[in-house]
């Protein structure tokens, strides 16, 4: 059953710099159905964060922030004010953030964060929100979970905190699960249990999870849909077959050359790069914001607006010759070589 | 695998990226101004009252001129104000304005030798700690917190009272007692200067420990040490006043500003302006040592302001 | 806990021998202490049968571990001049001074957290700089003028409270006012500084993505971890109160412990400024142990050391 949980269309966020206006997030759209995983992927800095934040209203004061349409299960959530957007957040919307070593509060134990998420939104008594903690818990797969409510947090390892975070993200069992890079700091042995337990998770409660990563790797095990962010902008959206099977844009196919495959990569030759800096998002930008650094830019991609255009049914590509470059016309996809 | 012809990208200098704009940087230096303007001239202000005072002041500030007590200030309503004694004259006939200014030379004084004393003994004490850590560190961190336990007002009073007053005793009693924030300052600025590569890369290179000290670490933390020294500055004029304004600082009749408020303490209530002007003398020096220190660590350590 | 307890406690007693042992070396500093009891033109042997009689003549170790032994007994010895055994006169100011010094920190408290929190969440605003002007304000003025002034308007030109004496609560007010605001800058500094900088931690942008109503942020979330520094500033300071409130004791009259050190030092009555400054000594002493020990309540990473 496909109930359609967030729908973002044109979301925009900027940011007021010294220098003018930075717009961090342009034009973004997508959309999450129950049960589904869309990963947002990017490097650093091209808003998918912001993105994230924007969503759940959590952007710096100085932001400004505007969409055509921001809506949870067909909630409109633009016209929410933060009365009614608090009592929405970790209750039908909730955020996994990277850090788990400083998202939780020292001075209190988990069993009391975990708590209070609970009893914010929902009117059940100490012992049910305590029982539902250390249900939680277990599902999150941390053992002797009774004792664990006592703990602090500075006494549990990093990926024991993650699965706590997880956990907390999980106690009013929300629709949505927004995951910002959220085995980023772990250890990589650690990285692949996290991101099992939260696919499993996505499965038994039905979510509709967005994850937000900059790997590629991640993406390839869990997306069912895939969302590429490039410099504020959604360049590419697909599934994750489609995606990884046929990239249409530049950028995407730079990414998927970059990553060294075993047997096709030579030993000892050097990793591919994409060159060049992420432009300047400072100010009104013309044109496709990767002519800088794509090798197949013409004059016609650097002026005027790029809009999303359709490959086929649920493929979208930001690219004014995705066409021409996909009927193989066009030269290898760009790698540095040393 | 192929070449390519990759654009040789216009990449974006960092300039660009972080440039402040002209409105911003104004606002900045105009903000940094303000503290530094304000405090820095009512500092100039009061430091030429102290070195012109013999030029300045219209009377000699012992002169006592018994025939003209109490005499108020000229913006009172009473008759008696005159100009020729702009700012009263006290219970004994001296003219308010000459003790004023000969007064700023006292605070001055004070203020800056025991500044200087206790930067010596603190400064000391908080780069060894700061640098050498362990035993040393331990040692400096009990003899500050033995100092820090110690009432300083009363021992002050007591040596004071022991030893006998004068301005002499009342300089090296402050110095001795209120080197704390120097030596706690110097030694966390000594710790992370410590901790830094270049230090690292002086002691590779054979460097002698007093060769880094003064040559590597010393620069580094000259801006924290500025700092402290004006705090310590209006601590000690502010001290002193109170040492003076007890009876056991400066001895009459020298015209300090917490001894004349001292002495008018019996008449305040008929004669507010006796404690009036030498305290809003002491407020605005005080005031303008700490505005120009808070700026000078805007300016020279942003990251620590509040 | 315990050990930390016991550590600390053990550094609190190395302290305070250490600060009576200064003490005790006090009265050599203005040289023999005999001819300063004795006055000015003293006869030899009047300076003799003093110094036998105080027990001068005996080296100084034996007589600094005879003081000690006595003080820890609890006596001090007798007073020069009030006839009376120092402990006793000691325990029967403290209470005064006491009450003085927590009354000026609960005002200081007072007025500073409250307003330190609220530029913390408005930063830049009128409240901001209303805050920052007094914090600036405070930290320029002397403190006894400030009581003088205080005095003037409150006490005689309006008549509002009392000026003199301890009799009622009425009596405190000025004094702890007086005594109280020179702490307010530096506590509202760091409160204002301490929420500013949690509130920006990724813990506090968890407790909002919970969920959590703004003041559950600020107050349960954010303040439990920003007040921990100035718990300690707090302690701190009322240590230093106690003994800075000689002046306020002087001017107002008050007959608490820094009256008893003025009178006594004027006196030159040594035993009883040696006991004042030892007293006051082991009370800062305790207060810095007591804020570690609630600073480490407050902060569950503390616990370990």
């Amino acid at each position: 059953m496909s109930a359609r949980v967030l729908t973002v269309e044109e979301l925009n966020v900027a940011l007021p710099v010294p220098a003018g206006r930075l717009h961090a997030v342009q034009g973004v759209s997508f959309h999450v159905d129950r049960g589904e995983t869309l990963c947002v992927v990017g490097e650093s800095g091209c808003g998918k964060s912001l993105t994230a934040l924007a969503i759940m209203d959590l952007l710096p004061a100085n932001a400004e922030r505007r969409a055509a349409r921001l809506e949870l299960e067909g909630e409109n959530l633009l016209r929410l004010g933060e009365r009614a957007m608090s009592d929405i957040r970790g209750n039908r919307m909730a955020m996994i953030f990277q850090e788990p070593m400083t998202s939780l509060n020292p001075a209190y134990s988990i069993g009391d964060q975990l708590q209070e998420a609970l009893r914010r939104h929902k009117a059940v008594s100490r012992s049910e929100a305590r029982t539902r903690a250390v249900e939680l818990l277990e599902r999150v797969g941390i053992t002797a979970a009774a004792r664990r409510l006592k703990q602090y947090p500075h006494q549990l390892s990093g990926g024991l905190r993650q699965r706590v975070m997880i956990a907390m993200a999980l106690m009013c069992q929300p629709a949505l699960i927004l995951a910002d890079e959220p085995t980023t700091a772990l250890d990589v042995t650690i990285q692949a249990q996290i991101l099992h337990l939260i696919a499993r998770l996505q499965r038994e409660f039905n979510m509709g999870l967005v994850l937000i990563t900059h790997d590629l790797g991640v993406v390839a095990r869990i997306a069912t849909r895939v969302a590429v962010m490039y410099a504020g902008e959604v360049v590419e959206t697909g599934s994750a077959s489609q995606l990884f099977s046929g990239p249409r844009h530049p950028y995407t196919r730079g990414l998927i050359a970059c990553i060294p495959v075993p047997g096709r990569t030579r030993r000892g030759a050097p990793l591919g790069t994409i060159p060049g800096l992420v432009p300047s998002l400072v100010g009104h930008i013309e044109g496709c914001h990767f002519t800088r650094r794509c090798p197949h830019a013409t004059d016609a991609c650097r002026t005027g607006a790029v809009p999303l255009d359709t490959v086929v049914d649920g493929h979208h590509v930001r690219c004014l010759r995705h066409r021409e470059l996909a009927t193989g016309a066009a030269p290898p996809p760009p790698v540095a070589v040393a | 695998m192929a070449e390519t012809s990759l654009p040789r990208a216009d990449l974006p200098t960092l300039p660009e990226i972080l440039a402040p704009s002209p409105a911003a940087l104004l606002r900045r230096r105009i903000f940094r101004h303000w503290g530094l303007l304000v405090g820095g001239s009512i500092l100039t202000a009061i430091l030429a009252m102290a070195l012109l005072a013999p030029l300045l002041a219209p009377f000699d500030p012992f002169d006592q001129q018994l025939d003209r007590k109490l005499i108020p200030p000229i913006w009172h309503s009473s008759i008696k104000a005159t100009w020729a004694h702009p700012l009263g004259t006290d219970q004994l006939g001296r003219d308010y304005l000459s003790r004023l200014l000969y007064g700023a030379q006292i605070s001055l004084l004070i203020g800056v030798s025991a500044m200087l004393i206790s930067g010596v003994i603190g400064t000391t004490l908080g780069v060894l700690a700061g640098y050498f850590g362990g035993r040393v560190d331990m040692l400096v961190g009990f003899i500050v917190t033995t100092r820090l336990s110690m009432p300083v007002v009363l021992v002050a009073l007591a040596v004071v009272a022991l030893v006998g007053s004068s301005l002499t005793v009342v300089i090296w009693v402050l110095g001795l007692l209120i080197w704390d924030r120097f030596a706690v300052v110097m030694r966390s600025a000594t710790q992370q200067v410590r901790a830094r590569e270049f230090i690292t890369a002086a002691e590779a290179l054979g460097a002698s420990t007093s060769r880094i000290l003064f040559t590597e670490v010393a620069p580094n933390v000259v801006n924290h040490l500025i700092v402290v020294a004006t705090l310590e500055m209006a601590h000690a004029i502010l001290l002193e006043a109170a040492l003076s304004f007890l009876g056991l600082g400066v001895q009459p009749p020298t015209p300090s500003w917490g001894l004349m408020i001292s002495e008018a303490k019996g008449l305040m209530f008929f004669d507010p302006w006796l404690i009036a002007i030498p305290g809003i003398a002491l407020f605005l020096l005080v005031l303008a040592i700490n505005m120009l220190g808070d700026a000078l660590r805007d300016v020279t350590a942003p990251e620590n302001r509040n | 806990m315990l050990a930390f307890a016991v550590k600390r406690l053990g550094l609190a007693v190395l302290v305070a021998l250490t600060v009576s042992l200064i003490t005790f070396s006090m009265i050599y500093v203005s040289g023999d202490p005999a001819i300063a009891i004795a006055g000015e033109g003293a006869r030899a042997q009047d300076i003799e049968a003093i110094r036998q009689f105080y027990g001068f003549d005996r080296p100084i170790l034996v007589q600094f571990f005879d003081w000690l032994a006595g003080a820890m007994r609890g006596d001090f010895g007798r007073s020069y001049t009030l006839r009376q055994p120092v402990a006793d006169v000691i325990f029967e100011r403290l209470p005064v001074t006491m009450i003085l010094g927590a009354s000026a920190i609960a005002f200081a408290l007072l007025l500073a957290i409250p307003l330190g929190v609220w530029a913390a969440v408005r930063p830049n605003s009128m409240i901001d700089r209303l805050a920052l002007t007094i914090a600036v304000v405070g930290q320029a003025m002397p403190t006894f003028w400030f009581a003088l002034t205080l005095v003037l308007w409150l006490g005689v030109n309006w008549r509002l409270l009392p000026i003199t004496g301890s009799a009622s609560w009425q009596n405190f007010v000025m004094p702890a006012v007086a005594l109280g605001y020179y702490v307010t800058p530096a506590v509202m500094r760091l409160t204002r500084a301490g929420v500013l900088e949690v509130l920006s931690a990724d813990y506090i942008r968890t407790a909002r993505a919970k969920g959590l109503r703004p003041g559950t942020v600020l107050f349960k979330h954010a303040l439990r971890n920003a007040i921990i520094p100035v718990v300690s500033l707090a302690a701190v300071q009322f240590g230093f109160m106690l003994g800075g409130s000689i002046v306020i004791e002087t001017i107002f009259q008050i007959n608490g412990l820094g009256y008893l050190a003025w009178e006594s030092i004027q006196r030159k009555d040594l035993p009883t400024m040696q006991a004042i400054v030892l007293v006051l000594s082991v009370i800062y002493v305790l207060l810095t142990l007591a804020a570690d020990l609630l600073n480490a309540f407050l902060d569950p990473r503390l616990r370990v050391t």
